[in-house]
């Protein structure tokens, strides 16, 4: 009985997402007769080793910064002393939770062109000079659509996590006249890591597999694998080149995932 | 001893200028979207548009325009994903939170899976497999696609949302002769409903916004919003993509300002249980 309420939806997983995920293996290691070779993965690392690269660094780096902005905003959030600050903060930050990558990727395109409005609003307050103002549209305009979109869910998650802890310790330190940023980071945050890590895996995952933001903001080379893998099968039909790829934008996903199985491990055996 | 902090006023003016560039940060994009969004002509080296006026609006929302049939096309789109993965959720979701069912952990972790790992690889391979059947370019295909990325956050929040529920309201049920249907569809399914709204919401808004799976599967005749928004960028024409883009907008800042009020924390708490 309860199999076959399940059914459905176990078919569903299968058919559209596990088969397919299953095909790309097949196809990124079949050769042209039949029988496994390595050659797709050749030519993929000769023609794309600096996208990968470069798909890496702007993944890692904009999952550090998201998770900076995520601890600054979430701390000063739970701990902050001024009322009002922190209303506006948490009515502030979660603008961008909901906007999809594609909108995000529009809306930095001209945000951040050469002549954008931040350029504009950077030489209308001397900060910078006319002349020295440039396009962000490169790796740099990539990792700000990333953290923009995605910090405030990472936000929203730790948040969450340290609204829900004991306030005794907080409270504790505080009268002992520990500082607020040592509050954060001795109390606050070792009971919050797996909140955040969970966080930044996702975000993580899903920003490897991102396709218009790149695509939009920086499509020429180096760029991100997605438009690679996207060039390789509209152009020319390269099928077993773009599942190699993606076979490699997985394993470097399995680098997150492994990440979040070593600290999930360490929590279960500390908790017994 | 108390450590040096600077005097009340400095640090008043130093936390309202953090705001203040935050607050730029967040909303200078979208106020740059508004922007282009009314304007008739902005070249360089103007700061604002040189005029501002609806015409592309008109253009826009001309009767026979591609944005309209796009709009279409992606509400349907929407509205048929939410059905298809919450007809097939609500008894997965119910079966995971309620009854003995063996493996639960593994079919948990297989609903996680579409969340878990990085989509291209499943699109491209689905998109070649509905090319040869001639799914490809159809309002099914993509409807397909996005429900087998949606259906996880269903089962999710529509197992968690069952979960919540007290047991011992449906025994009362139960015990007083009603039958296991008759008990789920008075008692169970309207206490979920908040819940179930929910995750229906959240199925809606991802298909809404959906590119990747669209961009492979949908080629050549189906064009959502964000792919016709993604044309008109590509084509230099940011007025139209920007009115495109305030279109998609509304409906996800409209939920962002809702949404605690349908995912109750009781709910949330179940998550994953």
């Amino acid at each position: 009985m309860a199999l076959a309420l399940i059914v459905p939806a176990l078919a569903v997983v299968t058919l559209f997402f596990v088969a397919p995920l299953a095909m790309s293996v097949v196809v990124a290691f079949r050769g042209k007769g039949g029988g496994i070779t390595l050659e797709h993965f050749a030519k993929a690392f000769d023609y794309y080793s600096t996208d990968l690269l470069f798909t890496l660094a702007i993944v890692v780096l904009s999952t550090l910064l998201i998770g900076g902005v995520a601890i600054a905003i979430a701390g000063y959030l739970t701990l902050g002393g001024n009322a009002r600050a922190v209303a506006i903060l948490r009515w502030l930050y979660r603008w961008p939770l909901f906007i999809p990558f594609v909108v995000a990727g529009q809306v930095m395109r001209t945000f951040l062109a050469k002549n954008g409005m931040l350029n504009h609003v950077l030489i209308g307050s001397g900060l910078i000079e006319p002349l020295s103002a440039q396009s962000l549209l490169d790796w740099r305009g990539i990792v700000i659509a990333f953290v923009w979109k995605q910090a405030p869910f990472v936000t929203l998650l730790l948040a969450g996590a340290m609204a829900s802890l004991e306030t005794q310790h907080i409270e504790a330190a505080r009268n002992l006249g520990a500082r607020r940023l040592r509050v954060l980071v001795d109390i606050v945050l070792p009971q919050v890591r797996g909140t955040l890590l969970v966080g930044l895996v996702l975000s993580f995952v899903t920003m490897l597999s991102v396709l218009s933001v790149p695509l939009m903001i920086n499509p020429n080379s180096p760029t991100m694998v997605t438009v690679d893998v996207a060039y390789r099968i509209n152009t020319h039909g390269d099928y077993p080149v773009a599942n190699a790829l993606c076979i490699l934008s997985l394993a470097l996903s399995a680098i997150g995932a492994a990440f979040y199985l070593r600290h999930a491990s360490r929590a279960s055996t500390a908790a017994t | 001893m108390r450590p040096f902090t600077l005097p009340a006023p400095v640090t008043a003016i130093f936390r309202a200028s953090v705001l203040a560039v935050l607050a730029f940060i967040i909303f200078g994009p979208l106020l740059n979207l508004l922007l282009w969004a009314f304007a008739e002509r902005w070249y360089f080296p103007s700061k604002l548009p040189l005029e501002f006026g609806l015409t592309y609006w008109y253009r826009v929302f001309q009767p026979r325009g591609n944005a309209l049939a796009s709009l279409g096309a992606s509400v349907w789109i929407a509205l048929l994903t939410v059905a298809f993965s919450l007809l097939v959720a609500i008894p997965a979701g119910y079966a995971l939170a309620r009854m003995k069912l063996p493996w639960r952990g593994a079919i948990l972790l297989l609903f996680l899976l579409p969340q878990a790992v990085p989509n291209l690889p499943v699109y491209v391979n689905i998109a070649q497999v509905f090319y040869q059947i001639g799914l490809n370019g159809t309002i099914l295909g993509v409807v397909l696609v996005h429900a087998s990325h949606g259906l996880v956050l269903a089962v999710w929040i529509a197992s968690a949302a069952f979960a919540s529920i007290d047991v011992s309201l449906e025994e009362a049920s139960r015990n007083l002769g009603a039958s296991a249907w008759t008990c789920f569809r008075t008692v169970t399914l309207p206490l979920a409903t908040p819940g179930l709204i929910a995750s229906a919401i959240f199925v809606f808004l991802e298909s809404l916004d959906e590119f990747t799976g669209t961009y492979f599967v949908g080629v050549p005749d189906v064009t959502t919003l964000p792919l016709l928004m993604f044309n008109a960028t590509m084509g230099g024409n940011y007025q139209i993509s920007s009115i495109t883009a305030l279109l998609l907008l509304i409906p996800s800042i409209g939920f962002m300002l809702v949404v605690e009020r349908f995912l109750k924390a009781d709910v949330l708490a179940m998550v994953g249980r």
